[in-house]
């Protein structure tokens, strides 16, 4: 992990211990756990629900690290989240992509790429649980890509973009055999390529496309969760296909503190290199 | 005449019998181990509730063997048992509490904790949360 990151992320445990006196209003595990874009959801999609566990009146917040280990690539993440009134809440994730065998490959003049997203989401209505409505928030994310010249090189159009994305949460009470059942579906509205690493646009499409992404979990009991996951990506570059990505979760929260996601991705084909399937584990604080 | 009393008795049995009632699904107060089970679980509920921080304040000026008793009465309708609930409605007894969601899942989690502690399998343990779910619009922001 960069210094920097080490650095930011001292500064806000050493913040949240600050406001350790946050409330807990709501119930565990449904502030979700920390998408890899740093908004509260499952792995590789946000859901509806907001970070922490503040509810009305009530701050939130959540810090996590993620690490997914491809065949040919490795992917770290480490990002933050605060939430208030279970209203907003604003996020930052910082990623970085190892190239890995890329590099001596196709002798590229970097050995990583890294993007930073800062994002911004607002419950509009509805409850995860209780009201009739299901929950519904929209987002915004801002990325900008760190290393643009090896994503210039394969024809991606600008370094940093703005996608927005709505999406919807409920869960079914006793749905799946009587467990619980958390669902999730959303759209977003996105340029980027490879979720931004590889810049936004492209030779064959520079226009935003509309892409689909959604969730299913069954709650075994209110700690541990096991779910799939699936997110449409777009296809902007020609050197290489990109495939939309999908994978099966198991979560566990011990705590209102704690949580842990392991899954198998499988990330499809990255920058020309095809079956890039692997092992996602994430670890999240919340506060 | 013999025939005569026998004919009132037939009568009399006759109109003793209801049209049948649409058949209540009671299946889950069973599950819960009848008014037995659900003495445990609301008394379980309620010890949690003394130990939490959170809500205990909301309880201190209330007769808490009455709440039991209304509890359990109400907790047994739900779930199709056969009992008659004599308390005050929801939206009366939480009147000037001023509750917040987060009191009202403080009570949702001290009811898990009960059922946890008494083993009642988790898809039981929602069939219940379920029930009580709907009453949450009358009990937070009265």
């Amino acid at each position: 992990m960069p210094f920097r990151i080490s650095l930011l992320l001292s500064c806000a445990l050493g913040f949240f211990v600050q406001v350790a006196d946050a409330a807990e209003g709501r119930l565990i595990a449904t502030g979700g756990a920390s998408s890899i874009e740093g908004s509260a959801g499952g792995g590789i999609t946000p859901w509806a629900v907001l970070a922490g566990y503040g509810e009305k009146g009530e701050w939130g917040s959540s810090v996590f690290a993620t690490h997914v280990d491809l065949p040919d690539y490795k992917l770290d993440v480490a990002g933050l989240a605060f939430a208030y009134d279970n209203r907003v809440e604003v996020s930052y994730a910082h990623q970085r992509f190892d190239l890995g065998t890329l590099v001596h490959k196709l002798s590229l003049p970097d050995d990583n790429l890294s993007q930073d997203i800062f994002g911004m989401k607002v419950r509009l209505f509805g409850d995860l649980i209780y009201d009739t409505l299901p929950q519904v928030s929209a987002g915004l994310e801002y990325k900008h890509q760190n290393d643009f010249l090896i994503p210039s090189l394969v024809g991606a159009r600008r370094n940093a973009d703005t996608e927005g994305y709505v999406t919807a949460s409920r869960l079914f009470m006793g749905a799946a055999f009587g467990y619980n059942l958390l669902v999730n579906g959303g759209l977003r509205y996105s340029r980027a390529n490879e979720t931004g690493l590889l810049g936004f646009g492209g030779d064959l499409r520079d226009t935003r496309s509309v892409l689909k992404e959604g969730s299913v979990a069954v709650l075994f009991n209110p700690r541990w969760a096991l779910g799939l996951e699936y997110r449409e990506k777009p296809s902007n570059l020609s050197f290489s296909k990109e495939s939309n990505w999908s994978d099966v979760f198991l979560g566990y929260f011990p705590n209102k503190h704690l949580s842990f996601v392991l899954a198998y991705a499988r990330l499809g084909e990255i920058a020309t290199l095809d079956n890039q399937n692997g092992t996602y584990l994430s670890i999240q604080g919340s506060f | 005449m013999r025939l005569l009393p026998c004919v009132l008795i037939a009568l009399l049995v006759g109109c003793a019998q209801q049209p049948p009632a649409p058949p209540r699904d009671d299946s889950l107060y069973d599950a819960l181990g009848e008014r037995k089970g659900i003495n445990s679980i609301v008394e379980g509920m309620l010890l949690n509730i003394a130990r939490d921080d959170r809500i205990v304040e909301h309880f201190k000026k209330i007769d808490i063997v009455r709440l039991r008793d209304k509890l359990v009465e109400q907790f047994c309708v739900e779930v199709g048992g056969p009992c008659v609930y004599t308390g005050d409605t929801m939206a009366e007894s939480h009147k000037g509490q001023h509750l917040t969601p987060s009191d009202f899942n403080a009570l949702v989690e001290d009811l898990i904790d009960s059922m946890d502690a008494l083993k009642i399998p988790v898809p039981t343990q929602n069939r219940l949360i379920a029930r009580l779910a709907p009453m949450r619009g009358d009990v937070i922001g009265k």
